[in-house]
Protein backbone atom coordinates (compact mmCIF):
# COMPACT_ATOMS: atom_id res chain seq x y z
CA UNK A 1 0.00 0.00 0.00
CA UNK A 2 1.16 3.51 -1.01
CA UNK A 3 -0.08 6.81 -0.39
CA UNK A 4 -0.74 9.17 -3.22
CA UNK A 5 -2.09 12.94 -4.22
CA UNK A 6 -4.51 13.51 -6.71
CA UNK A 7 -6.33 16.53 -6.74
CA UNK A 8 -5.20 18.03 -3.25
CA UNK A 9 -6.32 14.56 -1.21
CA UNK A 10 -4.55 11.91 -0.25
CA UNK A 11 -5.57 8.23 -1.40
CA UNK A 12 -4.22 4.94 -0.68
CA UNK A 13 -3.63 2.52 -3.72
CA UNK A 14 -2.13 -0.81 -3.49
CA UNK A 15 0.91 -2.52 -4.95
CA UNK A 16 -0.30 -2.51 -8.38
CA UNK A 17 -1.44 1.06 -8.14
CA UNK A 18 -5.14 0.66 -7.90
CA UNK A 19 -7.50 2.44 -5.45
CA UNK A 20 -7.92 0.62 -2.32
CA UNK A 21 -10.86 2.45 -1.37
CA UNK A 22 -13.23 3.59 -4.00
CA UNK A 23 -14.50 6.29 -2.24
CA UNK A 24 -11.54 7.84 -1.76
CA UNK A 25 -12.12 8.85 -5.44
CA UNK A 26 -13.90 11.99 -7.01
CA UNK A 27 -14.05 12.82 -10.70
CA UNK A 28 -11.60 15.40 -10.42
CA UNK A 29 -9.09 13.21 -9.85
CA UNK A 30 -9.35 10.86 -12.76
CA UNK A 31 -7.27 13.65 -15.41
CA UNK A 32 -4.63 13.56 -13.28
CA UNK A 33 -4.51 9.09 -12.81
CA UNK A 34 -4.77 9.36 -16.52
CA UNK A 35 -1.63 11.48 -17.16
CA UNK A 36 -0.06 9.09 -15.50
CA UNK A 37 -1.13 6.83 -18.41
CA UNK A 38 -0.03 8.27 -21.01
CA UNK A 39 -3.63 9.65 -22.12
CA UNK A 40 -3.78 13.46 -22.29
CA UNK A 41 -7.89 14.39 -22.67
CA UNK A 42 -10.46 12.24 -21.20
CA UNK A 43 -13.06 12.74 -23.98
CA UNK A 44 -16.75 11.79 -23.62
CA UNK A 45 -15.84 8.55 -24.71
CA UNK A 46 -13.64 7.84 -22.03
CA UNK A 47 -16.13 8.67 -19.41
CA UNK A 48 -18.28 6.60 -20.80
CA UNK A 49 -16.42 3.69 -19.82
CA UNK A 50 -15.21 5.44 -16.75
CA UNK A 51 -19.15 5.61 -15.54
CA UNK A 52 -19.73 1.79 -16.79
CA UNK A 53 -16.70 0.74 -14.53
CA UNK A 54 -17.91 2.61 -11.30
CA UNK A 55 -21.57 1.48 -11.72
CA UNK A 56 -20.41 -1.90 -12.31
CA UNK A 57 -18.21 -1.68 -9.31
CA UNK A 58 -20.67 -1.00 -7.16
CA UNK A 59 -22.99 -3.39 -8.60
CA UNK A 60 -20.90 -6.31 -8.41
CA UNK A 61 -18.19 -5.48 -6.51
CA UNK A 62 -15.45 -5.73 -8.96
CA UNK A 63 -14.78 -3.82 -12.23
CA UNK A 64 -15.73 -5.86 -15.83
CA UNK A 65 -13.57 -7.62 -17.90
CA UNK A 66 -12.30 -6.23 -21.53
CA UNK A 67 -15.11 -8.81 -23.22
CA UNK A 68 -17.82 -7.27 -20.34
CA UNK A 69 -16.69 -3.87 -21.32
CA UNK A 70 -17.13 -4.19 -25.27
CA UNK A 71 -20.94 -5.90 -24.65
CA UNK A 72 -21.99 -3.35 -22.35
CA UNK A 73 -20.84 -0.44 -22.22
CA UNK A 74 -21.52 0.56 -25.34
CA UNK A 75 -18.08 1.03 -26.69
CA UNK A 76 -16.52 -1.86 -29.03
CA UNK A 77 -13.69 -3.93 -27.80
CA UNK A 78 -11.38 -2.00 -30.69
CA UNK A 79 -12.36 1.40 -29.57
CA UNK A 80 -11.16 0.40 -26.29
CA UNK A 81 -7.96 -0.44 -26.93
CA UNK A 82 -8.24 3.26 -29.22
CA UNK A 83 -9.11 4.78 -25.93
CA UNK A 84 -6.87 2.79 -23.19
CA UNK A 85 -3.85 1.50 -25.17
CA UNK A 86 -2.02 -0.03 -22.59
CA UNK A 87 -5.37 -2.45 -21.76
CA UNK A 88 -8.46 -1.11 -20.72
CA UNK A 89 -9.90 -2.92 -18.36
CA UNK A 90 -6.73 -2.19 -15.71
CA UNK A 91 -6.33 1.04 -17.07
CA UNK A 92 -9.49 1.96 -16.82
CA UNK A 93 -10.49 0.53 -13.36
CA UNK A 94 -7.24 3.00 -12.32
CA UNK A 95 -8.04 6.23 -13.60
CA UNK A 96 -11.96 5.60 -12.49
CA UNK A 97 -10.32 4.43 -9.26
CA UNK A 98 -11.97 0.70 -8.52
CA UNK A 99 -9.67 -1.93 -7.67
CA UNK A 100 -8.30 -4.41 -10.25
CA UNK A 101 -10.88 -6.52 -11.91
CA UNK A 102 -10.82 -10.04 -10.52
CA UNK A 103 -12.07 -11.66 -14.14
CA UNK A 104 -13.43 -15.05 -13.57
CA UNK A 105 -10.83 -17.93 -13.40
CA UNK B 1 -51.33 -32.39 -8.23
CA UNK B 2 -47.46 -32.77 -8.26
CA UNK B 3 -45.22 -29.81 -7.93
CA UNK B 4 -42.82 -30.03 -10.79
CA UNK B 5 -39.30 -29.04 -10.58
CA UNK B 6 -37.78 -28.56 -14.15
CA UNK B 7 -34.10 -28.66 -14.48
CA UNK B 8 -32.13 -26.98 -17.88
CA UNK B 9 -29.65 -29.31 -19.02
CA UNK B 10 -28.18 -32.84 -18.46
CA UNK B 11 -24.25 -31.85 -17.83
CA UNK B 12 -22.40 -32.57 -15.05
CA UNK B 13 -24.38 -30.02 -13.02
CA UNK B 14 -27.82 -30.73 -14.18
CA UNK B 15 -27.42 -34.86 -14.10
CA UNK B 16 -26.25 -34.92 -10.77
CA UNK B 17 -28.50 -32.19 -9.32
CA UNK B 18 -31.83 -34.47 -10.93
CA UNK B 19 -30.46 -37.73 -8.95
CA UNK B 20 -30.29 -35.84 -5.75
CA UNK B 21 -33.13 -34.14 -5.83
CA UNK B 22 -34.76 -37.98 -7.17
CA UNK B 23 -33.00 -39.38 -4.18
CA UNK B 24 -34.35 -36.98 -1.97
CA UNK B 25 -38.11 -36.95 -2.48
CA UNK B 26 -40.54 -39.54 -3.45
CA UNK B 27 -41.93 -39.08 -6.81
CA UNK B 28 -45.67 -38.76 -5.16
CA UNK B 29 -44.20 -35.31 -3.66
CA UNK B 30 -42.31 -33.96 -6.95
CA UNK B 31 -42.19 -34.78 -10.56
CA UNK B 32 -38.69 -34.11 -11.78
CA UNK B 33 -38.10 -33.09 -15.61
CA UNK B 34 -35.01 -32.96 -17.02
CA UNK B 35 -34.83 -31.24 -20.53
CA UNK B 36 -31.44 -31.15 -23.20
CA UNK B 37 -31.38 -31.01 -27.10
CA UNK B 38 -29.07 -33.76 -27.54
CA UNK B 39 -28.39 -37.54 -26.51
CA UNK B 40 -24.53 -37.11 -25.90
CA UNK B 41 -22.82 -36.29 -22.61
CA UNK B 42 -19.78 -35.93 -22.72
CA UNK B 43 -16.85 -36.72 -20.56
CA UNK B 44 -15.07 -33.17 -20.99
CA UNK B 45 -12.11 -34.07 -18.98
CA UNK B 46 -11.07 -36.42 -21.05
CA UNK B 47 -11.44 -34.02 -24.25
CA UNK B 48 -7.79 -33.50 -23.36
CA UNK B 49 -6.60 -36.78 -23.63
CA UNK B 50 -8.11 -36.73 -27.37
CA UNK B 51 -5.32 -34.59 -29.19
CA UNK B 52 -2.32 -36.77 -27.62
CA UNK B 53 -4.34 -40.39 -28.38
CA UNK B 54 -4.53 -40.78 -25.01
CA UNK B 55 -8.66 -41.43 -24.99
CA UNK B 56 -10.61 -42.44 -27.46
CA UNK B 57 -13.53 -39.89 -28.97
CA UNK B 58 -15.99 -42.02 -28.51
CA UNK B 59 -15.09 -43.64 -25.26
CA UNK B 60 -16.18 -40.41 -23.91
CA UNK B 61 -19.63 -40.49 -24.40
CA UNK B 62 -22.82 -41.98 -23.06
CA UNK B 63 -26.44 -41.72 -23.80
CA UNK B 64 -27.70 -38.95 -21.35
CA UNK B 65 -31.33 -40.62 -20.40
CA UNK B 66 -29.01 -43.92 -19.09
CA UNK B 67 -27.47 -41.32 -16.58
CA UNK B 68 -30.95 -40.21 -14.86
CA UNK B 69 -32.13 -42.26 -11.85
CA UNK B 70 -35.80 -44.23 -12.71
CA UNK B 71 -38.38 -41.56 -12.16
CA UNK B 72 -36.80 -38.49 -13.33
CA UNK B 73 -38.27 -37.51 -16.92
CA UNK B 74 -36.18 -37.18 -19.46
CA UNK B 75 -37.37 -34.44 -22.12
CA UNK B 76 -34.90 -33.90 -25.52
CA UNK B 77 -36.54 -30.66 -26.88
CA UNK B 78 -34.71 -27.36 -27.82
CA UNK B 79 -35.53 -24.45 -25.63
CA UNK B 80 -36.57 -21.01 -27.21
CA UNK B 81 -36.99 -19.26 -23.76
CA UNK B 82 -37.69 -19.03 -20.53
CA UNK B 83 -40.90 -17.32 -19.26
CA UNK B 84 -40.27 -16.05 -15.88
CA UNK B 85 -43.67 -14.17 -15.40
CA UNK B 86 -44.82 -17.29 -16.32
CA UNK B 87 -42.89 -19.60 -14.45
CA UNK B 88 -42.73 -21.55 -17.68
CA UNK B 89 -40.32 -22.93 -20.11
CA UNK B 90 -40.73 -22.40 -24.23
CA UNK B 91 -39.52 -24.56 -26.40
CA UNK B 92 -38.66 -24.04 -30.30
CA UNK B 93 -41.40 -26.39 -31.12
CA UNK B 94 -44.06 -24.54 -30.02
CA UNK B 95 -45.05 -26.63 -26.76
CA UNK B 96 -43.91 -25.94 -23.35
CA UNK B 97 -43.41 -26.69 -19.59
CA UNK B 98 -44.50 -25.13 -16.72
CA UNK B 99 -42.51 -25.90 -12.98
CA UNK B 100 -42.55 -24.88 -9.79
CA UNK B 101 -38.79 -24.42 -9.17
CA UNK B 102 -36.56 -24.09 -11.95
CA UNK B 103 -32.51 -25.12 -12.31
CA UNK B 104 -30.83 -23.70 -15.00
CA UNK B 105 -27.78 -26.21 -15.73
CA UNK B 106 -27.14 -25.58 -19.29
CA UNK B 107 -23.28 -25.05 -19.18
CA UNK B 108 -21.60 -23.09 -21.53
CA UNK B 109 -21.14 -22.54 -25.69
CA UNK B 110 -17.69 -21.59 -27.41
CA UNK B 111 -18.37 -19.22 -29.82
CA UNK B 112 -15.22 -19.30 -32.41
CA UNK B 113 -17.09 -17.04 -34.87
CA UNK B 114 -17.25 -14.18 -32.58
CA UNK B 115 -13.20 -13.97 -32.55
CA UNK B 116 -12.40 -12.41 -36.24
CA UNK B 117 -10.69 -14.67 -38.76
CA UNK B 118 -10.67 -18.19 -36.47
CA UNK B 119 -13.36 -19.67 -37.94
CA UNK B 120 -11.94 -19.37 -41.26
CA UNK B 121 -10.32 -22.02 -44.21
CA UNK B 122 -7.70 -23.42 -41.29
CA UNK B 123 -10.56 -23.70 -38.83
CA UNK B 124 -9.89 -27.12 -38.11
CA UNK B 125 -6.49 -27.53 -40.38
CA UNK B 126 -4.06 -25.26 -38.87
CA UNK B 127 -6.24 -23.43 -36.22
CA UNK B 128 -8.15 -25.66 -34.08
CA UNK B 129 -9.32 -26.56 -30.07
CA UNK B 130 -9.75 -29.31 -28.29
CA UNK B 131 -12.52 -27.85 -26.23
CA UNK B 132 -15.21 -29.76 -28.09
CA UNK B 133 -15.13 -33.49 -28.99
CA UNK B 134 -14.93 -33.20 -32.85
CA UNK B 135 -12.32 -30.69 -32.21
CA UNK B 136 -10.30 -32.89 -30.24
CA UNK B 137 -10.43 -35.84 -32.45
CA UNK B 138 -8.96 -33.16 -35.70
CA UNK B 139 -6.09 -32.10 -33.79
CA UNK B 140 -5.41 -35.67 -32.91
CA UNK B 141 -4.60 -35.69 -36.67
CA UNK B 142 -3.15 -32.83 -36.80
CA UNK B 143 -0.48 -33.09 -33.87
CA UNK B 144 0.03 -36.92 -35.73
CA UNK B 145 1.18 -34.75 -39.23
CA UNK B 146 3.11 -32.30 -37.52
CA UNK B 147 6.52 -32.62 -37.71
CA UNK B 148 7.79 -29.12 -36.23
CA UNK B 149 7.47 -25.62 -36.43
CA UNK B 150 5.64 -23.06 -33.72
CA UNK B 151 2.81 -24.60 -32.02
CA UNK B 152 0.84 -21.97 -30.20
CA UNK B 153 -1.73 -22.78 -27.15
CA UNK B 154 -4.40 -19.58 -26.83
CA UNK B 155 -6.49 -18.75 -24.34
CA UNK B 156 -8.88 -16.18 -25.83
CA UNK B 157 -10.13 -14.76 -23.13
CA UNK B 158 -12.36 -14.83 -19.51
CA UNK B 159 -14.14 -16.93 -18.76
CA UNK B 160 -13.66 -20.68 -19.69
CA UNK B 161 -14.07 -24.30 -19.08
CA UNK B 162 -11.63 -25.55 -17.08
CA UNK B 163 -8.65 -22.48 -16.94
CA UNK B 164 -5.82 -25.18 -16.54
CA UNK B 165 -6.34 -26.91 -19.52
CA UNK B 166 -4.86 -25.22 -21.93
CA UNK B 167 -1.80 -24.71 -19.15
CA UNK B 168 -2.06 -28.55 -19.21
CA UNK B 169 -2.48 -29.12 -23.26
CA UNK B 170 1.06 -27.10 -23.18
CA UNK B 171 2.41 -30.06 -20.67
CA UNK B 172 1.50 -32.63 -22.44
CA UNK B 173 2.33 -31.30 -25.87
CA UNK B 174 6.32 -31.21 -24.49
CA UNK B 175 5.96 -35.22 -23.09
CA UNK B 176 4.23 -36.08 -26.56
CA UNK B 177 7.00 -34.11 -28.84
CA UNK B 178 9.71 -35.87 -26.60
CA UNK B 179 8.15 -39.19 -26.60
CA UNK B 180 8.00 -38.60 -30.61
CA UNK B 181 11.71 -37.67 -31.01
CA UNK B 182 10.71 -34.41 -32.36
CA UNK B 183 10.84 -31.91 -29.56
CA UNK B 184 13.92 -29.66 -30.65
CA UNK B 185 11.84 -29.14 -34.01
CA UNK B 186 9.01 -27.94 -32.11
CA UNK B 187 8.86 -24.05 -30.48
CA UNK B 188 5.77 -24.00 -27.93
CA UNK B 189 4.18 -20.87 -27.05
CA UNK B 190 1.41 -20.28 -24.39
CA UNK B 191 -0.32 -17.34 -24.53
CA UNK B 192 -2.62 -15.45 -22.14
CA UNK B 193 -4.86 -12.36 -21.92
CA UNK B 194 -3.69 -12.83 -17.83
CA UNK B 195 -0.87 -10.96 -16.55
CA UNK B 196 0.66 -14.58 -15.17
CA UNK B 197 0.39 -17.99 -16.15
CA UNK B 198 -2.98 -18.17 -13.64
CA UNK B 199 -5.05 -15.80 -11.87
CA UNK B 200 -3.79 -15.98 -8.64
CA UNK B 201 0.08 -15.54 -7.35
CA UNK B 202 1.14 -18.44 -5.48
CA UNK B 203 -0.52 -20.99 -8.44
CA UNK B 204 0.78 -18.51 -10.85
CA UNK B 205 4.44 -18.73 -9.96
CA UNK B 206 4.41 -22.38 -9.61
CA UNK B 207 2.70 -23.40 -13.36
CA UNK B 208 4.60 -20.75 -14.56
CA UNK B 209 7.65 -22.55 -12.94
CA UNK B 210 6.99 -25.24 -14.77
CA UNK B 211 6.03 -23.64 -18.41
CA UNK B 212 9.75 -22.51 -18.20
CA UNK B 213 11.08 -26.18 -17.16
CA UNK B 214 9.20 -27.73 -19.62
CA UNK B 215 10.54 -24.90 -22.45
CA UNK B 216 7.18 -23.43 -22.98
CA UNK B 217 7.19 -19.45 -24.07
CA UNK B 218 5.09 -17.74 -21.53
CA UNK B 219 2.89 -14.68 -23.23
CA UNK B 220 0.79 -12.67 -21.21
CA UNK B 221 -1.45 -9.64 -21.23
CA UNK B 222 -2.68 -10.89 -24.79
CA UNK B 223 -6.81 -10.70 -25.57
CA UNK B 224 -6.86 -12.03 -29.49
CA UNK B 225 -8.62 -9.69 -31.52
CA UNK B 226 -8.04 -11.67 -34.60
CA UNK B 227 -6.64 -14.63 -36.89
CA UNK B 228 -5.17 -13.92 -39.47
CA UNK B 229 -3.30 -16.42 -42.29
CA UNK B 230 -0.33 -15.90 -44.33
CA UNK B 231 -1.02 -15.97 -47.74
CA UNK B 232 0.06 -19.44 -49.87
CA UNK B 233 0.59 -19.59 -53.38
CA UNK B 234 -0.82 -22.90 -53.21
CA UNK B 235 -2.81 -25.46 -51.38
CA UNK B 236 -3.34 -25.45 -47.50
CA UNK B 237 0.57 -25.63 -44.97
CA UNK B 238 1.00 -21.97 -44.47
CA UNK B 239 0.91 -20.86 -40.95
CA UNK B 240 -0.61 -17.60 -39.59
CA UNK B 241 -0.68 -15.11 -36.93
CA UNK B 242 -2.65 -14.59 -33.56
CA UNK B 243 -3.24 -10.96 -33.65
CA UNK B 244 -4.07 -9.15 -30.09
CA UNK B 245 -6.37 -5.99 -29.65
CA UNK B 246 -3.35 -3.79 -29.14
CA UNK B 247 -1.64 -4.81 -32.50
CA UNK B 248 0.98 -7.51 -30.82
CA UNK B 249 1.32 -10.46 -33.06
CA UNK B 250 2.24 -14.09 -32.30
CA UNK B 251 3.09 -16.41 -35.34
CA UNK B 252 2.31 -19.71 -35.41
CA UNK B 253 2.54 -22.83 -37.45
CA UNK B 254 -0.40 -24.75 -35.67
CA UNK B 255 -2.50 -22.43 -33.31
CA UNK B 256 -5.16 -24.43 -30.39
CA UNK B 257 -7.38 -21.89 -29.29
CA UNK B 258 -9.87 -21.87 -26.46
CA UNK B 259 -12.47 -19.47 -27.75
CA UNK B 260 -14.91 -17.30 -26.65
CA UNK B 261 -17.57 -18.67 -23.89
CA UNK B 262 -20.64 -17.48 -23.39
CA UNK B 263 -24.18 -19.25 -21.77
CA UNK B 264 -26.60 -20.86 -23.65
CA UNK B 265 -28.65 -18.36 -26.26
CA UNK B 266 -31.92 -18.93 -24.62
CA UNK B 267 -30.95 -17.37 -21.47
CA UNK B 268 -30.24 -14.32 -23.42
CA UNK B 269 -33.60 -14.47 -25.00
CA UNK B 270 -34.89 -14.77 -21.57
CA UNK B 271 -35.45 -11.77 -20.48
CA UNK B 272 -34.19 -10.95 -16.62
CA UNK B 273 -32.30 -14.26 -16.77
CA UNK B 274 -28.94 -13.78 -18.10
CA UNK B 275 -26.16 -11.13 -17.75
CA UNK B 276 -24.45 -9.61 -21.06
CA UNK B 277 -22.68 -12.65 -22.12
CA UNK B 278 -25.83 -15.04 -21.31
CA UNK B 279 -24.65 -16.17 -18.51
CA UNK B 280 -27.17 -16.62 -15.41
CA UNK B 281 -27.07 -13.79 -12.47
CA UNK B 282 -27.27 -16.01 -9.20
CA UNK B 283 -26.24 -14.91 -5.71
CA UNK B 284 -22.52 -16.45 -5.27
CA UNK B 285 -23.17 -18.16 -2.36
CA UNK B 286 -26.79 -19.48 -2.31
CA UNK B 287 -27.31 -19.97 -6.37
CA UNK B 288 -30.96 -18.78 -6.28
CA UNK B 289 -31.73 -16.63 -9.45
CA UNK B 290 -31.51 -12.35 -8.38
CA UNK B 291 -34.64 -12.40 -11.16
CA UNK B 292 -36.62 -15.20 -9.63
CA UNK B 293 -36.34 -16.67 -5.98
CA UNK B 294 -37.98 -20.33 -7.47
CA UNK B 295 -35.37 -19.96 -10.05
CA UNK B 296 -31.51 -21.44 -9.82
CA UNK B 297 -28.50 -21.92 -11.56
CA UNK B 298 -25.25 -24.19 -11.06
CA UNK B 299 -22.35 -25.36 -12.81
CA UNK B 300 -20.85 -23.63 -16.30
CA UNK B 301 -24.16 -21.87 -16.50
CA UNK B 302 -23.71 -19.60 -13.57
CA UNK B 303 -22.30 -16.46 -13.94
CA UNK B 304 -20.48 -16.56 -11.02
CA UNK B 305 -16.76 -15.60 -10.47
CA UNK B 306 -15.61 -19.37 -10.22
CA UNK B 307 -13.91 -21.36 -12.33
CA UNK B 308 -15.77 -23.03 -14.86
CA UNK B 309 -15.27 -26.83 -13.89
CA UNK B 310 -16.52 -29.98 -13.19
CA UNK B 311 -15.83 -29.93 -9.21
CA UNK B 312 -17.56 -26.86 -9.50
CA UNK B 313 -20.68 -28.47 -10.06
CA UNK B 314 -20.46 -31.38 -7.89
CA UNK B 315 -19.61 -29.00 -4.93
CA UNK B 316 -22.34 -26.38 -5.56
CA UNK B 317 -25.11 -29.83 -6.23
CA UNK B 318 -24.80 -30.17 -2.55
CA UNK B 319 -25.45 -26.49 -1.50
CA UNK B 320 -28.37 -26.17 -4.51
CA UNK B 321 -30.34 -29.33 -3.37
CA UNK B 322 -30.23 -28.17 0.33
CA UNK B 323 -31.41 -24.76 -0.50
CA UNK B 324 -34.36 -26.06 -3.31
CA UNK B 325 -35.35 -28.13 -0.44
CA UNK B 326 -35.86 -24.91 1.51
CA UNK B 327 -37.48 -22.90 -0.48
CA UNK B 328 -39.88 -25.69 -1.13
CA UNK B 329 -40.52 -25.36 2.82
CA UNK B 330 -40.71 -21.80 2.28
CA UNK B 331 -37.79 -21.33 4.70
CA UNK B 332 -35.19 -18.42 4.43
CA UNK B 333 -32.41 -20.11 2.17
CA UNK B 334 -29.26 -21.08 4.42
CA UNK B 335 -27.31 -23.29 2.12
CA UNK B 336 -23.87 -21.25 1.30
CA UNK B 337 -21.79 -22.19 -1.55
CA UNK B 338 -17.99 -21.06 -0.54
CA UNK B 339 -16.50 -21.04 -3.87
CA UNK B 340 -15.05 -24.15 -3.95
CA UNK B 341 -12.86 -25.76 -6.98
CA UNK B 342 -10.56 -28.29 -7.12
CA UNK B 343 -8.42 -29.55 -10.21
CA UNK B 344 -5.87 -31.97 -10.92
CA UNK B 345 -3.40 -30.25 -13.63
CA UNK B 346 -1.45 -32.83 -16.02
CA UNK B 347 1.82 -32.21 -16.40
CA UNK B 348 3.22 -35.31 -18.20
CA UNK B 349 5.57 -38.34 -17.70
CA UNK B 350 2.78 -39.85 -15.63
CA UNK B 351 2.81 -36.77 -12.90
CA UNK B 352 -0.09 -34.32 -12.28
CA UNK B 353 -0.51 -31.72 -10.08
CA UNK B 354 -3.65 -30.66 -7.41
CA UNK B 355 -4.95 -27.14 -6.38
CA UNK B 356 -7.91 -26.61 -4.19
CA UNK B 357 -9.44 -23.10 -3.45
CA UNK B 358 -12.21 -21.17 -3.65
CA UNK B 359 -13.55 -17.24 -3.37
CA UNK B 360 -11.66 -16.36 -0.61
CA UNK B 361 -8.74 -18.62 -0.58
CA UNK B 362 -5.90 -19.14 -3.01
CA UNK B 363 -4.63 -22.19 -4.53
CA UNK B 364 -1.85 -23.11 -1.63
CA UNK B 365 0.65 -25.72 -1.42
CA UNK B 366 0.25 -28.25 1.71
CA UNK B 367 -2.06 -31.47 1.14
CA UNK B 368 -5.47 -32.52 0.24
CA UNK B 369 -8.11 -33.26 2.25
CA UNK B 370 -5.89 -33.05 5.57
CA UNK B 371 -2.59 -33.15 6.52
CA UNK B 372 -2.29 -36.39 4.67
CA UNK B 373 -3.31 -36.66 1.17
CA UNK B 374 -2.57 -36.04 -2.44
CA UNK B 375 0.15 -33.29 -2.22
CA UNK B 376 -1.28 -29.77 -3.42
CA UNK B 377 0.74 -27.74 -6.26
CA UNK B 378 3.41 -29.95 -6.53
CA UNK B 379 3.76 -32.58 -9.07
CA UNK B 380 3.55 -36.10 -8.67
CA UNK B 381 2.66 -39.67 -9.10
CA UNK B 382 0.05 -40.04 -6.67
CA UNK B 383 -1.91 -36.87 -8.93
CA UNK B 384 -1.86 -38.47 -12.02
CA UNK B 385 -3.00 -41.69 -10.64
CA UNK B 386 -6.31 -39.48 -9.21
CA UNK B 387 -6.99 -38.27 -12.64
CA UNK B 388 -7.16 -41.15 -14.25
CA UNK B 389 -9.30 -42.97 -10.99
CA UNK B 390 -11.67 -39.82 -11.53
CA UNK B 391 -13.22 -41.15 -14.48
CA UNK B 392 -14.63 -43.99 -13.18
CA UNK B 393 -16.13 -42.04 -10.34
CA UNK B 394 -17.61 -39.41 -12.26
CA UNK B 395 -20.04 -41.85 -13.83
CA UNK B 396 -20.36 -44.34 -10.96
CA UNK B 397 -20.36 -41.57 -7.93
CA UNK B 398 -20.26 -38.30 -9.18
CA UNK B 399 -23.23 -38.23 -11.56
CA UNK B 400 -25.20 -40.80 -9.66
CA UNK B 401 -25.35 -38.18 -7.11
CA UNK B 402 -23.59 -40.00 -4.18
CA UNK B 403 -21.60 -38.05 -2.15
CA UNK B 404 -17.68 -38.38 -2.84
CA UNK B 405 -16.01 -39.92 0.61
CA UNK B 406 -14.14 -37.27 2.15
CA UNK B 407 -14.41 -34.45 -0.47
CA UNK B 408 -17.17 -32.24 0.71
CA UNK B 409 -18.75 -28.67 -0.77
CA UNK B 410 -16.96 -26.61 2.26
CA UNK B 411 -13.60 -26.46 1.16
CA UNK B 412 -11.27 -27.82 3.77
CA UNK B 413 -8.74 -26.15 5.49
CA UNK B 414 -6.79 -28.28 7.50
CA UNK B 415 -3.34 -29.38 5.03
CA UNK B 416 -2.85 -25.93 3.47
CA UNK B 417 -0.09 -24.00 3.81
CA UNK B 418 -1.47 -20.58 5.08
CA UNK B 419 0.20 -16.95 2.78
CA UNK B 420 2.75 -16.89 5.48
CA UNK B 421 4.41 -19.97 4.65
CA UNK B 422 3.33 -19.82 1.25
CA UNK B 423 5.22 -16.86 0.26
CA UNK B 424 8.16 -19.50 -1.41
CA UNK B 425 6.10 -22.34 -2.43
CA UNK B 426 7.41 -25.32 -2.33
CA UNK B 427 6.50 -26.47 -6.19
Amino acid sequence: MTTTTYAGTPVVLDDEGFFADPDQWTEAMAPEIAKEHAIDELTDRHWKVLTFMRAEYAEKGTGPTVRVLGKASGVSVKELYQLFPKGPAKTAAKIAGIPKPKGCI
Amino acid sequence: MNRRIVILGSGTAGTLTANRLRRLYDRSEYEIVVVDQNDEHVYQPGLLFVPFGLAEPHALVRPRGRQLLDGIEYRRAEIDQVDLDADRVRFTDGDSLGYDVLVVATGAVLLPEETEGLVGPAWGKQVHTFYDLPGATALHRALEEFEGGRLVVNVADLPLKCPVAPLEFSFLADWYFQRRGIRDKVQLTYVTPLDSAFTKPVAAQALGGLLKEKGVELVTEFTLGSVEMDEVESGPGGGGRLVSYDGTEVPFDLAVVVPLHGGAPYVGRSEGLGDELNFVRVDQRTLQSKARPNVFALGDAAGLPASKAGSVAHFEGEVLVHNIGRHLAGEPLDGSYDGHTNCFIETGFHKALLIDFNYETEPLPGHYPAAVGLPLLKESRANHLGKLAFEWLYWHSLLPGRDLPGIGSAMPEHGKSRPADAAHPAA
